[in-house]
């Protein structure tokens, strides 16, 4: 009962730190069908800011609430500066995107590596996130309790953003039709723009979260990209619901594969399990339906 | 396009790279420059592949580096086992763990058996997962993400198993090669040639293949597979095909890598090296049939020198060149050359020519 609690929980946090790295992609990837490499640098970006803001402001708890915000808005101006520049020429070749993007998650890590150095840096968490909590006679660690809940609020206020604001309501328009969306007034490429805005400024307090799990590097965005990304393919696109049950899925099978195989092995059995569950639900759990064929 | 079709300028093409590749450079280079050729060599071979793959099916595959490591550390495997003698132990192995071999390190001991299942394990593991991805209509982004996600599992295998794979050193230190030191100055030159014969014939099995009917459908899956489909062919079975040749490329290119080089660990074959493969692919001009080889060796040998003179300059300059090329010359420096050549002479482009890109370049040149 004790490991059943624990891997559950285990993978439940897993899955909530997967979940907040998806969360961004599954919006820029959903709405625009650029895949963005970068995502986990712009992830890498938000942790720092946290690192900065706590050199500034000293006090752990403070800069803990304080950087939040700050590394949404600096996550957000990275994605829209990319946007800008890069990948609103580049639409029509989704693929490519890829690439470039990747080009600039290079970049970005070699810069944050020449700026903070190559060894880790620490970010003190605050007291009241250190040490565990009591719950039914069981302990868990506050700070993975901490993020569980900043995925569920992240969550939540994305999905009322999607739904009751007219952003929302356009970005919905866009993702189910474009051309359609378009010819209804729609400035899609502002849409565009925003959500990516957002998509990047998840990226940011995704960062802010995995501050609390260990010391951060340069690659601490290389670690969760390719999990993130499957997330992302096992949801669906265009879909929030199917990003979080993608993400705690996959949190706990990793989580429980691990415990009883290795952590080598696992990776290996949930990328097998990963195409086998393509081969029942190509398009993820769940789709946009279309008339398309492609 | 005019370069694949006209079997004359090929044939001295093929001449050219023979004369550079078997008089030119053992003549000029020293062993270690030639060492390095020959490394850059292996590079190449998997940008055939890549080329075959990525730049004609439209497959853009960012897990080369598992059939290049599958190679490679079938290689290895061998070398290490032929070193230590029969029935014996490999060092390595014998300093971390008492156990013995492997038991699925046997089979390796034969020279023949390994060659088999260098040129069989990866071009059997790339139909499988052609077979499950095309099948189902998995393909684009989907298909990168899904290959990009083997070559992280394939690195996280190799270090969580030090005592079958050296873990994350890898394996290196090898003496010999099929019975022939590598200490003999003589025997390396011997690989470099075997490496350059390997590439030509890699390049002439391209070449078939792009001229080939084979060729022509591979094309029309990238650009309007449900055509294809309705046309009575089947798209699964064309990209499995192309991706399984590309995947026996990157395969032996990876075996020959290490002899050549000397090591091979899981920093050579995860998803940072997979991924920085494709960019001399892009640089050259992916739907070529030259490019990518011209490409993957520019940048393996603009890597090595950078990166002695300013370690951290190259990971910028690679970054910058995906970024660039990528975005605004997505035909690579070969949309260059044939827009030079259709400006001069006068050619018209006809119906049957598949355009490389319908992207900005090719509105350019039109």
């Amino acid at each position: 009962m004790d490991i059943l609690v624990t891997q559950v929980f285990n993978g439940l946090s897993g899955g909530s730190i997967l979940l907040l790295a998806a969360l961004g992609l599954a919006l820029t990837f959903g709405q625009m069908g650029v895949i963005n490499m970068a995502h986990g640098e712009f992830m890498m970006a938000g942790a720092y800011t946290a690192y900065v803001c706590q050199q500034l402001l000293g006090s752990a708890g403070v800069s803990l609430l304080v950087s939040l915000p700050v590394a949404f808005l600096v996550g957000g101006l990275l994605g829209v500066v990319l946007e800008a520049t890069l990948l609103r020429r580049m639409y029509h070749r989704p693929l490519d995107t890829l690439l470039v993007t990747w080009g600039v998650s290079l970049i970005l890590q070699q810069l944050a590596r020449d700026l903070f150095g190559t060894a880790g840096v620490d970010v003190a968490a605050p007291a009241w996130l250190s040490g565990p909590v009591e719950i039914l006679g069981f302990a868990f660690p506050r700070s993975r309790l901490f993020i569980l809940v900043l995925a569920v609020v992240a969550v939540i206020a994305v999905t009322l953003v999607l739904k009751l604001t007219p952003l929302g309501r356009r970005i919905r328009a866009t993702v189910q039709n474009r051309r359609l969306a378009e010819s209804a007034g729609i400035s899609t490429r502002r849409t565009d723009m925003l959500t990516f805005f957002i998509g990047s400024g998840l990226a940011g307090i995704a960062g802010v979260a995995l501050t609390l799990m260990g010391s951060i590097s340069s690659n601490l965005g290389t670690s969760y990209i390719v999990d993130a990304f499957l997330v992302v393919i096992i949801g669906g696109i265009g879909q929030i619901k199917g990003a979080v049950i993608a993400a705690f899925v996959l949190g706990v099978a990793q989580s429980w594969i691990e415990y009883s195989t290795s952590a080598s092995i696992a990776k290996v059995i949930v990328f097998a399990l990963v195409v086998a569950f393509l081969q029942f639900r190509p398009q993820g759990i769940f789709q946009v339906r279309t008339r398309s064929l492609v | 396009m005019s370069v694949l079709r006209s079997r004359y300028v090929v044939g001295i093409g093929f001449l050219v790279a023979a004369v550079l590749l078997f008089a030119v450079a053992p003549a000029l280079l020293s062993t270690f420059r030639l060492g390095l050729l020959g490394k850059y060599l292996c590079y190449a071979m998997v940008a055939v592949g890549i080329g075959l793959a990525w730049g004609r099916g439209g497959m853009l595959t960012l897990g080369q580096g598992v059939f290049f490591g599958i190679g490679a550390y079938l290689m290895a495997m061998h070398l290490k086992l032929a070193d230590a003698g029969p029935g014996a132990v490999p060092d390595f192995m014998a300093l971390i763990s008492s156990e013995g071999v492997p038991w699925w390190w046997e089979p390796f001991r034969s020279g023949i058996v390994t060659v088999l299942a260098i040129l069989l394990l990866p071009t059997l593991l790339a139909v499988i997962l052609g077979q499950a991805t095309f099948r189902r209509k998995v393909r684009g982004a989907y298909f990168a993400i899904l290959s990009q996600a083997l070559a992280a599992a394939f690195a996280i295998l190799l270090i969580g198993n030090p005592v079958a794979t050296g873990g994350s050193t890898g394996l290196n230190n090898f003496k010999g090669f099929f019975g022939f030191s590598l200490r003999d100055p003589a025997n390396r030159q011997m690989l470099y040639f075997i490496a350059a014969g390997a590439l030509l014939v890699m390049l002439v099995v391209a070449r078939q293949l792009m001229v080939s009917r084979f060729g022509e459908l591979l094309v029309a899956c990238r650009d309007g597979e449900e055509r294809v489909r309705f046309l009575g062919y089947d798209p699964a079975t064309v990209k499995t095909v192309a991706f399984a040749v590309a995947g026996t490329m990157a395969g032996v290119g990876g075996a020959l890598f290490v002899p050549i080089v000397g090591i091979i660990s899981p920093n050579d074959v995860g998803v940072v090296p997979s991924i920085g493969l494709l960019i001399g692919v892009a640089i050259g001009g992916r739907t070529t049939l030259a490019g990518p080889v011209l490409g993957a060796i520019a940048v393996a040998w603009a890597e090595t020198s950078l990166s002695e003179q300013f370690p951290s300059g190259w990971t910028y300059a690679q970054g910058l060149l995906f970024m660039l090329v990528v975005a605004f010359l997505p035909g690579g420096l070969a949309s260059l050359v044939t827009w030079r050549r259709r400006s001069g002479t006068v050619e018209p482009p006809t119906a049957s020519t598949p355009e490389p890109e319908p992207a900005p370049a090719g509105g350019v040149q039109a």
